[in-house]
């Protein structure tokens, strides 16, 4: 198959999920040859944008997916590799190119934006069912952990199985014996009969002109040779010895620096720029006011920013610059009053008659808390290379939305998509944060205004001062309880909702529930950050409860076991917790420990902390987390997820504050916006339940429940019951260990 | 014009003296490597060896690294030896997950073993806790560390009896 045709690309596509196939054939021109040398080398042979075999008998799977640490290129080429029996020493992995004619399907901005639910999960038809596919997988987001679930099992497995197929049934013919004699392994087809084997690569034209099926038999569980086990990931050899490549190490020949800074009050304009003082200063070569942000290029990045730091600049003011934090919380607080009051509260969910159940209750428990705004701070600060020439602008950096970058890149230059070619590197960290494309935009600005390449950076000041934050919120409970301590009544209260609609919901029977929400909107970007809405809604149910629990006179394990008779999934995840964690052990004086089990990206995670406090200081000692993502596809690579998920989340609950201060964001670097680090860094055990339920995410359900059984062990250890985020933020010295007290 | 020598050669740059060292290598030398992360000594990521010391490169100018032997994560493994064994511990441990941290916890780690060949949790959490990973790979890079420890111990005791 020297080369596609339109054909071969519509029945490889629509039969194997052919998703960017398909797209490519509708469109008009010659873009598929295009496609084609992005994808392959000479002698390949495609059969769908997913997998390729090379003569020399190695299966290339490209992955839609950027690879930020969450191991996501191994699991899915190990998805691929198993369902065709290809050999895993012989298996690549290639990531997709941010290319429209790759990825083929309309970019809805609106899907970007979050007002669209994903990711909508298997439907049943052969159209929904690539619909489906193609809805994730031509966007090319990674996030919502959805890559396993929904690219891996629907599309990579698929793919694969289908591959495979074909693949016997090109044998079949060549050597006239019926494909059901014919077997597959590392690669190889065996028919036993006459004693005859060949590898893949001896059949891959043939079978490239065959009918793919449509839904080929997928293996079940106990033919796994590959799923479910502790294959080393493909990309970390490079990460051991320096040679990966990160959006930060592109280089071009004759490329230039860029600092920038941007207006500190978000939605201000730069009104002035005096440029004087760095005229005599070396390596200059130009400063660029981009209307809301100043820019220096100069020969080096060092150059650039010393300079920057010597300009004058005077931003517009916008009104914002008298905002504090504690306007903001006062804000929150009003506007949820004033839903009371005005009858607008926004219905999230309802069960039963919670309002009545509550007048009618023995007793009543309230409690409100608050959590602040957060940055994602990945390691590599915000940085693109962009170069604009020959009508072309072209871009290297690290994104989780290679094509959406690209458009939007497309859209600010006011260029046509095709002429935009973005080249994606290795993140460092993602979080959430590289699904926005401002540093990108921002780089691109730069680049037409210059002959030459531009490596921008952002500092760690920019990018901690320039996120998209984790909203700050307030939810406020009350409940009732019965004469025997059950919750017979659950109503919630919170400010400003996002993503996943699910997040605030609990997953024990109480009979009557009232969940609601007031909007509250301040000038503060908002961005998706590690689990999203569960990041916070975990902490404020998770406490809630634990506090019930205490009120009820119970054993918070016991209590949260009780209340989870109905939902036998979840009590699974939180006996094995407890269990591994020998929850009645007696522990240290001064230790404490805690619970909570939260459900996000159809995980469940329950995870049990012990900590220490020492003068007043939290120490978390030790985590004992369960997990239940259905099957865990790669078992080591789940727990990494899930080591990084608390140490993620216990960072925020610990030390995260990111505050406004006039209009601004107060902090700035590492020194003020604290990380965890290797001395306060718990042991992490983590136990695995395959249920073989609905495949869930990784990357993000390690993250919610951490903060309440951080607060709950607090709680545990000193009496004292946190409320409010970061733990820094209280004074734990002097606690009559023991006392109950309220923070 | 300065000399520097990094792995073992000598380069001549011409830059600002005050100049941070961490630029200088991955601008004129090309050892990208090296990483930044925050500019103000705060997270390790630019983490290097002056002299067998581990250093943050973003903050050492090279007026400060001139006559002295810089090794960067480029310098720690060789076609000859192979990987270091702390390298080899981080593929055994499958430390990395974004990998962006991971030279200057190498660097740390390599660092303190030259130093210390066998090192308790307290003198992990020493020589570690400059370096900052938001992955939360701090558990797989102490199990990395007591690995790596065990095979140049191991090494050491070959080459004694050998010797000896």
């Amino acid at each position: 198959m020297g080369k596609w045709t339109r054909r071969a690309f519509i029945s490889a596509g629509v039969l194997a999920g052919g998703v960017v196939v398909f797209g490519v054939a509708i469109r008009p021109g010659n873009r598929a040859d295009k496609v084609r040398k992005m994808i392959a080398g000479e002698d390949d042979s495609i059969f769908n944008v997913w997998v390729k075999i090379s003569p020399d008998n190695s299966v290339t799977a490209i992955v839609p997916h950027a690879e930020m640490g969450q191991g996501v290129h191994t699991t899915l080429a190990m998805m691929l590799a198993d369902e065709m029996d290809a050999d895993w020493q012989q298996m690549k992995m290639l990531e997709a190119p941010a290319n429209k004619e790759y990825a083929n399907y309309a970019l809805a901005k609106g899907f970007i934006a979050g007002d669209v639910d994903f990711p909508s999960f298997l439907v049943d038809t052969v159209d929904g069912f690539f619909l489906t596919v193609m809805k994730a997988m031509n966007m090319q987001i990674t996030g919502g952990s959805t890559s396993v679930p929904t690219t891996g099992q629907l599309g990579m497995r698929v793919a694969g199985a289908a591959t495979r197929a074909v693949l016997l049934e090109a044998a079949a013919n060549a050597w006239s014996v019926p494909a059901s004699e014919l077997s597959a392994r590392k690669g190889e087809i065996f028919h036993q009969a006459s004693s005859r084997s060949a590898p893949f690569a001896e059949f891959a034209l043939q079978a490239a002109a065959l009918s793919l099926p449509v839904k080929p038999r997928l293996k079940t569980p106990d033919e796994y040779t590959i799923m479910g086990t502790d294959v080393l990931r493909l990309d970390v050899p490079s990460k051991v010895d320096g040679t990966a490549e990160f959006g930060i190490d592109a280089s071009l020949p004759g490329m230039k620096y860029a600092a920038v800074k941007a207006a500190p009050v978000f939605g201000t304009t730069v009104k002035s720029v005096d440029d004087s003082s760095i005229q005599d200063m070396p390596g200059i070569r130009k400063v660029v006011n981009l209307g809301d942000a100043v820019v220096v290029i100069a020969d080096g990045y060092w150059q650039a920013q010393q300079a920057l730091d010597q300009l004058k600049i005077e931003f517009e003011q916008n009104g914002s610059e008298t905002i504090e934090q504690s306007d903001i919380f006062r804000q929150f607080a009003a506007d949820m009053d004033k839903a009371t009051v005005d009858g607008e509260e926004i219905l999230d969910f309802e069960q039963g008659d919670a309002i009545s159940a509550l007048s009618a209750a023995d007793r009543i428990v309230e409690a409100e808390y608050r959590v602040p705004y957060l940055s994602h701070a990945p390691m590599e600060p915000m940085n693109c290379t962009a170069w604009m020439h020959d009508n072309i602008c072209e871009l290297w950096t690290g994104t989780q939305n290679p094509l959406g970058f690209a458009a939007e890149v497309a859209d600010a230059l006011e260029m046509d998509l095709a002429n935009v070619l973005l080249y994606n590197a290795y993140l460092g960290g993602g979080f959430g944060r590289r699904a926005f494309p401002d540093y990108t935009i921002q780089a691109a600005r730069i680049a037409a205004e210059v002959p030459y390449p531009v490596k921008l950076i952002w500092s760690r000041e920019e990018d901690m001062r320039h996120d998209h934050y984790r909203q700050a919120s307030i939810s406020r409970f009350r409940a009732a309880l019965d004469s025997n301590g059950q919750p017979t009544a659950w109503i919630n209260q919170y400010v400003d909702k996002h993503d996943p609609k699910e997040a605030p919901y609990i997953p024990y029977a109480i009979a009557h529930q009232y969940i609601h929400y007031a909007e509250s909107r301040t000038h503060v970007p908002w961005g998706f950050w590690r689990s999203v809405d569960h990041s916070l809604h975990a902490f404020f149910t998770e406490s809630f409860i634990d506090e019930l629990a205490f009120e009820a006179g119970r054993d918070p394990y016991q209590y949260r076991h009780d209340l989870l008779a109905g939902a036998p999934r979840f009590q699974k995840v939180i006996d094995l917790a407890a269990e591994k964690a020998n929850w009645n052990a007696t522990l240290p004086e001064n230790w404490g420990r805690g619970i909570a089990i939260h459900k996000s990206f159809g995980t469940i995670v329950a995870q049990v902390v012990e900590i220490e406090i020492v003068a007043g200081r939290v120490f978390p000692r030790r985590t004992i987390c369960a997990v239940d993502a259905g099957f865990a596809m790669h078992p080591d690579g789940m727990k990494a997820q899930m080591e990084s998920g608390i140490v993620y989340g216990l960072t925020a609950a610990l030390y995260s504050d990111i505050s406004i201060r006039r209009g601004a964001v107060a902090q700035s670097n590492f020194h003020d916006y604290q990380m965890l680090r290797m001395n306060e860094s718990p042991e992490i055990e983590t136990y695995i339940i395959n249920s073989g339920e609905k495949i869930g995410g990784a990357g993000e359900p390690g993250t919610p429940a951490i903060a309440p059984a951080l607060v709950n062990a607090i709680f545990n250890a000193t009496g004292k019951r946190i409320r409010e985020l970061p733990v820094k933020m209280h004074d734990l010295t002097d606690l009559d260990m023991g006392s109950k007290d309220v923070a | 014009m300065t000399t520097l020598n990094i792995n073992g050669e000598n380069h001549d740059v011409d830059v600002d003296p005050a100049t941070p060292l961490l630029w200088v290598i991955r601008e004129q030398i090309g050892l990208t490597g090296t990483k930044f992360g925050c500019g103000i000594a705060q997270c390790g990521a630019c983490t290097i060896h002056l002299d067998g010391s581990p250093i943050r490169s973003c903050v050492t100018p090279v007026s400060a690294a001139v006559g002295m032997e810089i090794r960067t994560i480029e310098g720690i493994s060789s076609a000859e030896a192979g990987l270091h064994p702390v390298q080899q511990a981080w593929i055994d441990e499958q430390v990395p997950q974004c990998g962006y941290c991971q030279s200057g916890q190498v660097m740390s780690a390599v660092a303190l073993l030259e130093s210390n060949p066998a090192p308790n949790d307290s003198d992990i959490d020493a020589a570690m806790s400059g370096n900052i990973c938001r992955c939360g790979t701090y558990s797989r890079i102490r199990k990395g560390i007591k690995r790596a420890s065990k095979v140049i111990n191991a090494a050491a005791a070959d080459r004694e009896a050998i010797n000896g």
